[in-house]
């Protein structure tokens, strides 16, 4: 099945918009990019010119230094602005702070790109949006029906619990240094532990960004300042594949936790040795995808990355047109991949 | 259920063997019984409904889920009880099952299923799915579908059990054959009140004991002197026990490796046991295939394995034999303590006295030194294997002095395999692995180059899906997802052409003619040795390569 619009088309560097000559988180350097948040995997450096928000364009710039792209154009939640023939607007996707859906129109359409999103509360960043549209370009991160993220609160309460449990060991938690950790610290916060939170050298840039953005995260301590304690007791916040490594015997007796949606399932769990797994993830679950889908009232669906088959053949099921774009690159710093941290961070 | 289901799911996250054992016997302590009788039988793999199987489960979860999202969401999360257990649409009724008092749930839901009829089943199981919660679901479909998978072998539950009074497992071992569920006298005598069972089978299964596979650096600290040697068989271990049962005839049993009673799929070999009026004895040999004098490679032996029942012509075909090498038990002695010298002695004038056509003596190799020995395994042939080191797979190594120890003990037996083959193939198709390997493209599928058509074309000869290290099965399932050119439902076809492919270098057993496969052979126990990042694809090895290694 072929679908194309005349606002967007799939090429090998990203959704492009002919009309208005710009892509949207292109994988390989571009003239024009439009970037819908800050993980490496949709944010790369190297383009022309770069429209986002503020914090993303933030958040780039301490990853590949001030000088990341051409030109740099913030754009606030909400304002429309024409670019070429294409109006173009961004709006709220929950996902991290900075994130956004592009809303891409003319006369005859409108497409909205949405990034990476998620529909539950995250107290670090503004809530997902509905923006109406003909054409809904979504993730499918966690598109399995399999895939139901439980209250994060109380998946924070199991780490709580465990620290009652073995108040002797170190928690060491793995979450993505940019978003989850920050997220965690928040919903830790708001299960009402109060002693400092640890965190590992890979986060402490993003975690000073998002406090100097009015995020309260309460006490953070660098582990890198802690000198000779092993820290019994304490949670330590550092890179999934920090978990695994020789940074990890300075602890005490650790306990391995791990945040993220993939913790739904067992294997993924044993796989990584991860005795408590938490499923907390930025992304959004199969209901949550689905009922988006449906509250944009979009008549086709395209599937960006992830578990593209299944949300497609349910679109189906619902009468709506809908294809996978099976894109590469997308998934790599995030949970879709699984994989390691850019280096450039450690 | 609750205890059981979290019982199970604490044992699926713990990586430790002594954190599993303690989380073992503590649930064996303090559960009453008949619970964690029943546990036990779980993990011990004991339990077996007639009536509740996959099949039911799979149809109820249809009722539920459309079949295509069930299919992919199977296919990801690799294991039926889970992937059900997570799909099961959530009740809005509290869960009674889960909350209530949780003694005897576990009895009441094993007994159940045992005795309930196929027909008032399906209501019963989808009334406790809809009373659990997810955990309870999970634990509620491994218990039906058998194999629980979460690390805990039946030797390793029945070492927790041994804890509990601090008895040797090998002293359950002796009493197991004897038990059934929910083993009442087991845990009185456990306990501390009651007598220890009595091992009075005449047949029983005694628990092999097995080798480790030795290096290089293990030759260094052990002298020839104390060691014999002797071919390892290309076939399957058995043990045979015969004895008089309780109306005085005699029984003969024959057993695989793991305790499976196989005498049903070699009811000519029970037969001919029969007929050689052996009795009161217990060893362990080689099943081989034998025609005109020859031992046959493991191929052929295959035809004959995982038949539940067996065409005269078969047996005609493939004439089962067994090769023995050790005695376990003789005329109401336990030869088990004796050095393993001995044992030997005693079991070829038991194979002598037999005189029995399907029966003789696996043949011991001389050797003054390790290098002899080396020379013995490279050239099977010239050393004393003859005509029959076509079915030789390398050496075993047995300490002279070393009794016969249940499980498999350090420093006393070794294997020292064969080297295996290895090829350059290349990787043409991908599917997602179950269990362990669960989610990640970790089944493989790949090729040699023939003469096609039109100019080279790639073949199929075998799937491989162990091998390599974690590490390299995220760069393999990175590399499969980046490559993908065409899906067929679970199967993904990556680019695979003389310009651009991956090699894998497949290290196997050895190779037949199969009719089964399209290269027209069928590599025996492949798997990825190493990962060619390097070498083009153009590189890799041709099909008559690996023709050329086929026996005559």
């Amino acid at each position: 099945m072929v679908m194309a619009s005349s606002l967007l088309v799939s090429a090998p560097e990203g959704l492009y918009c002919p009309t208005g000559d710009f892509f949207v988180d292109p994988v390989r350097p571009v003239r024009r990019a439009l970037i819908t948040h800050g993980h490496s995997d949709h944010a790369r450096a190297g383009h022309g010119a770069v429209l986002a928000t503020a914090e993303t364009l933030g958040i780039m710039a301490l990853r590949y230094g001030a000088q990341f792209a051409g030109t740099q154009q913030p754009v606030r939640l909400g304002e429309v602005l024409r670019i070429g023939e294409a109006e173009v607007s961004f709006h709220p996707a929950g996902h991290v702070l900075g994130s956004a859906q592009v809303a891409i129109g003319n006369t005859r359409e409108r497409i909205v790109v949405s990034g990476d999103y998620k529909r539950a509360a995250d107290p670090t960043c503004p809530p997902f949006e509905v923006v109406p549209c003909d054409i809904f370009i979504t993730e499918a991160t966690f598109g399995l029906p399999i895939f139901h993220h439980p209250d994060a609160g109380e998946e924070v309460g199991k780490l709580i619990a465990s620290l009652r449990l073995f108040p002797e060991r170190t928690h060491m938690v793995g979450a993505y240094t940019l978003g989850k950790a920050q997220r965690l610290m928040a919903l830790i916060r708001q299960a009402g532990w109060d002693r400092p939170v640890y965190i590992h050298g890979a986060a402490e840039k993003i975690t000073d960004f998002y406090i100097a953005h009015g995020i309260d995260l309460g006490e953070i301590r660098k582990v890198a300042d802690a000198g000779k304690t092993k820290l019994p007791g304490e949670i330590v916040i550092c890179p999934p594949t920090s978990l695994a490594d020789a940074w990890s015997r300075r602890f005490a007796d650790p306990v391995s936790c791990f945040a993220s949606g993939w913790m739904r399932t067992r294997a993924r769990a044993r796989q990584r040795g991860v005795e408590l797994p938490l499923v907390i993830s930025d992304h959004a679950d199969w209901p949550e995808l689905t009922r988006t889908i449906m509250e944009t009232g979009c008549r086709e669906v395209w599937v960006t990355h992830g578990e593209g088959d299944a949300l497609v053949h349910w679109a189906q099921t619902q009468g709506l047109k809908a294809m996978p774009l099976h894109m590469l690159g997308y998934g790599d710093e995030e949970e879709g991949g699984d994989q390691t941290e850019p280096a450039a961070e450690t | 259920m609750n205890r059981f289901a979290e019982l199970l799911d604490r044992l699926a996250f713990e990586p430790s063997r002594h954190g599993k054992l303690r989380l073992l016997t503590d649930y064996f302590r303090h559960t009453g019984d008949p619970d964690r009788g029943y546990a036990l039988a779980a993990l011990t793999g004991a339990l077996s409904f007639s009536n509740a199987k996959p099949a039911l489960i799979r149809g109820l979860i249809a009722e539920r889920v459309d079949p295509v999202l069930f299919a992919l969401s199977y296919d990801y999360v690799g294991d039926l009880s889970e992937t059900v257990a997570l799909l099961w649409p959530a009740s809005p009724r509290p869960a009674d099952l889960a909350r209530n008092s949780d003694a005897g749930a576990l009895a009441t839901i094993v007994e159940t299923l045992n005795s309930a009829g196929r027909s008032e089943l399906p209501r019963l199981i989808v009334a406790w799915l809809d009373q659990l919660d997810e955990k309870g679901r999970w634990a509620l479909l491994k218990l039906i579908t058998g194999g629980l998978r979460i690390g805990v072998s039946a030797r390793l539950a029945k070492t927790a059990l041994a804890a509990l009074n601090g008895s040797d497992v090998n002293e359950i071992e002796d009493v197991w054959p004897g038990l059934s569920p929910p083993y009442l006298p087991l845990f009185a005598w456990l306990d501390g009140h009651g007598t220890k069972p009595a091992a009075d089978n005449a047949v029983q299964f005694r628990t092999p004991m097995l080798a480790h596979a030795i290096e290089d650096k293990d030759f260094e600290t052990l002298d020839p002197g104390d060691y014999s040697a002797e071919w390892k068989w290309d076939g399957i271990r058995v043990q045979v026990a015969c004895g008089a049962g309780k109306d005085g005839r005699n029984l003969v049993r024959l057993y695989s490796r793991t305790g499976e009673d196989i005498s049903a799929a070699f009811p000519d070999l029970v037969e001919a046991i029969h007929l050689s009026r052996l009795s009161d004895v217990c060893f362990d040999g080689e099943l081989l295939i034998v025609l005109d004098g020859k031992v046959q490679p493991f191929g052929v032996l295959q035809q004959r394995l995982n038949r539940k029942t067996v065409s005269a012509k078969l047996m005609a075909d493939y004439p089962p034999h067994v090769r023995a090498y050790d005695l376990l038990y003789e005329n109401g002695e336990d030869l088990r303590p004796l050095p393993f010298s001995q044992r030997r002695a005693r079991l070829e004038v038991c194979v002598r006295q037999a005189a029995a056509p399907w029966l003789d003596l696996s043949p011991q190799i001389a050797f003054a030194d390790w290098p002899a020995l080396a020379a013995a395994r490279a050239d099977p042939a010239a050393a004393n294997a003859g005509d029959d080191a076509l079915a030789v797979e390398g050496v075993m190594l047995k300490r002279c002095d070393s009794a016969y120890v249940p499980g498999r003990p350090k420093g006393l037996w070794w294997k020292w395999k064969r080297d295996p083959f290895v090829l350059d193939a290349v990787l043409m198709y991908a599917q997602r692995g179950h269990g362990k390997r669960s989610s990640y493209y970790s089944d493989y599928t790949f090729g040699l180059w023939r003469d096609g058509q039109s100019g080279d074309e790639l073949v199929p000869v075998g799937k491989a899906y162990f091998g390599f290290t974690d590490e390299e099965l995220k760069q393999l399932d990175r590399y499969v997802r980046d490559h993908t050119i065409n899906r067929f439902g679970p199967v993904r076809e990556v680019t695979a052409t003389a310009k651009e492919g991956l090699v894998l270098e497949v290290a196997f057993e050895g190779v037949q003619r199969s009719t089964r496969h399209r290269s027209g052979v069928a590599m025996r126990f492949p798997r990825i040795s190493r990962i060619r990042w390097d070498k083009p694809s153009r590189d890799a090895d041709r099909l008559e390569t690996l023709e050329k290694l086929i026996p005559v």
